[in-house]
């Protein structure tokens, strides 16, 4: 199971990036069509707000890569480092 | 409206017994903390959602009127900006509570939420005071939004750090009630308020949407002043107050929780394998089901509200029901199960709500169609505004009213205003069958939503709890969640063939966080949170 967690980061990691251009490919193509404040201010914010939420995709791809989830803690002591 | 009567008087009862007994036992602490911890709860998620309930209002209020769909998305956007700035005050309120306390942060949170809410009811519209009315609305939902970030994770952690280990996922279970009751109490009051403001119904309607939305805005004063009192008279968590005392509180909790490798993977895995899916579910089944009944299968506005409420009494006690369960066979497999189910039943269970509700290939019994014209001629000008509203009787038992505006001029020629508007009434049969479609939806909602809090803190070390438990909610309960009515409707405007489109967003997303759930997360628990 451990192998299928770890190289399943490497999907998350391309989720993370190929979501991240469709959403700006869409908000292009929205905003070209149809150039309006309220067009742009909407998919201005989805990008914003997407960034920081698929980055955090990447790095738990990444995570998941270098098995940080082959065992999750079980005590609290071995969640704070 | 009756549920929460039910539900206030269970726990005022559980509450006075407990004051009455000289030695205070630990069940009745934990029920006073319950009650202290939910009723303010669920106030603040009234106050949020009454704003998201009376949309089209505030819209017509506070937004330019040139397009009424233009206004809509304003009010949407603006919806969806408070959902936006949940994370920030998850991380502003998170670190107050993992460095002062939990106590007083909920409190500064609460009055927050009633303060911003009562003002939202004072400010006047657009005709009077220009831009800067659409101004406050915003400014004071953004800080809604940011007192709401704060409020559950503080209502979650105070709860869980004084419930036993072996019944932590039942006690936390009735905070997880308070949405869906906050959903429920703004519906009630809406639809009260609206049909009482005059004795006739159309003049009661019309009073409502010219002043009387404010009314239920108002009316949360009242609550926040009742809440905020009771809670002014709990103690700090012994678990804060004791980690407290020892000098070992986070100096950091931001830093703590987002830049310690350890920590950073299990705010992760808190997002993307649980709280992002819960978040899709539970506002599918409550807001975008809503909007469904209410814009594309043109149900009237009071039998949506009444079919939602409906739906709302039947399931609500099965969150208490999935979060006692889950302190038996632990928490991840019920949250699963719930995404599953949506998922899988989205679709089906859309669809059917569409053919509930057609007249299509339906005959009309002619006999019982009326069709009223009203003339309103304009002053001094050589034009009146004809309204015809028609009435029709399918044979299916549902009844259909179309509304229809042209300008009719003097010289006889007729323009038409494209103004036209379709409501359906639901016979008894259709109307209890929609009522099973939206429970069937917050029964998904109780599997993913019953457990979460108890899951999410027993994640986290006390130290950075708040903070540690609110980022991941709020992303994925305010972000993905509190986005899924704006961009269903927004990808119905654009693939428009298709009525169900919206419902991919809802179900690409619990699919994710379903997989890596049951991929990565575990379903045995770390009960114990007395670190």
């Amino acid at each position: 199971m451990n192998t299928v967690k770890k190289y399943a980061g490497l999907l998350w990691m391309a989720l993370a990036i190929a979501s991240y251009v469709f959403l700006v490919y869409t908000s292009y193509h929205q905003i070209h069509a149809k150039p309006t404040t309220d067009t742009i201010v909407q998919w201005v914010i989805f990008d914003v707000i997407f960034l920081p939420i698929n980055i955090g995709l990447l790095i738990f791809g990444w995570l998941a890569f270098k098995g940080d989830y082959d065992h999750l803690p079980e005590s609290d002591e071995e969640i704070v480092d | 409206m009756l549920l929460i009567y039910f539900y206030l008087q269970s726990l005022l009862i559980s509450l006075f017994k407990s004051i009455a007994m000289s030695t205070i036992s630990e069940k009745s602490l934990i029920r006073k903390v319950i009650f202290a911890s939910s009723v303010g709860t669920l106030i603040e998620w009234y106050d949020f959602y009454i704003f998201g309930s009376l949309a089209p209002i505030i819209a017509a209020q506070f937004f330019p009127k040139t397009n009424p769909t233009a206004a809509l998305l304003s009010t949407l956007a603006t919806f969806a900006a408070g959902f936006i700035v949940r994370p920030f005050g998850a991380l502003v309120f998170g670190r107050l509570g993992d460095k002062v306390g939990r106590k007083y942060t909920f409190l500064l949170t609460l009055v927050l939420m009633g303060g911003s809410t009562f003002a939202i009811g004072l400010i006047p519209g657009y005709e009077q005071i220009g831009f800067l009315a659409p101004i406050l609305v915003l400014v004071l939902r953004l800080i809604q939004g940011l007192a709401l970030g704060g409020e559950y994770g503080g209502a979650a952690t105070y709860v869980a750090e004084h419930a036993p280990d072996h019944r932590r996922g039942f006690y936390t279970s009735w905070i997880q009630t308070t949405a869906t009751l906050g959903l429920l109490l703004s519906l009630g009051i809406i639809l009260f308020t609206r049909k009482s403001m005059a004795a006739d119904p159309a003049d009661s309607i019309k009073a409502f949407e010219a002043w009387g939305w404010r009314i239920p805005f108002w009316f949360s004063v009242v609550l926040v002043g009742m809440s905020v009192y009771i809670r002014m008279k709990m103690h700090e968590s012994p678990l804060f107050s004791k980690l407290k005392s020892e000098g070992k509180t986070s100096l950091n909790p931001i830093k703590e929780s987002l830049t310690h490798r350890s920590n950073l993977k299990m705010v992760l895995i808190a997002l993307f394998g649980a709280a992002m899916g819960q978040g899709v579910v539970w506002y599918t089944g409550q807001f975008y089901a809503q909007t469904f009944l209410e814009n594309t299968c043109k149900i009237d506005f009071e039998q949506t509200r009444t079919i939602l409420i409906c739906a709302i009494v039947f399931a609500t006690p099965l969150f208490i029901f999935f979060g006692n369960l889950s302190d038996k066979v632990g928490r991840k497999w019920i949250i699963m199960l719930g995404l599953l189910g949506a998922v899988l039943m989205y679709r089906p269970i859309y669809r059917q709500m569409l053919n509930v509700t057609s007249t299509e290939n339906m005959m009309v019994d002619s006999a019982k169609t009326q069709i009223q014209s009203v003339l309103t001629p304009a002053k001094e000008k050589n034009y009146g505004l004809q309204t015809v509203t028609s009435t029709y009787h399918y044979d299916n038992g549902i009844t259909e009213k179309k509304v229809h505006v042209d300008t009719l001029y003097t010289s006889g020629a007729e323009k038409p205003q494209l103004i036209e508007k379709t409501s359906k009434q639901m016979p008894t049969d259709r109307y209890w069958i929609l009522v099973g479609l939206i429970f069937l939806q917050i029964l998904f909602v109780t599997m993913s939503y019953g457990p979460i809090a108890a899951f999410l803190v027993e994640m986290f070390p006390t130290k950075i709890r708040y903070t540690s438990m609110s980022l991941p909610y709020h992303l994925g309960n305010g972000v993905f969640g509190g986005l899924t009515p704006f961009i269903a409707v927004l990808m119905g405007t654009i693939y428009t063939t298709d009525k169900l489109v919206g419902l991919w967003y809802p179900i690409s997303v619990a699919t994710l966080c379903l997989i890596i759930g049951s991929l990565y997360l575990n379903n045995k628990t770390n009960n114990n949170v007395n670190d």
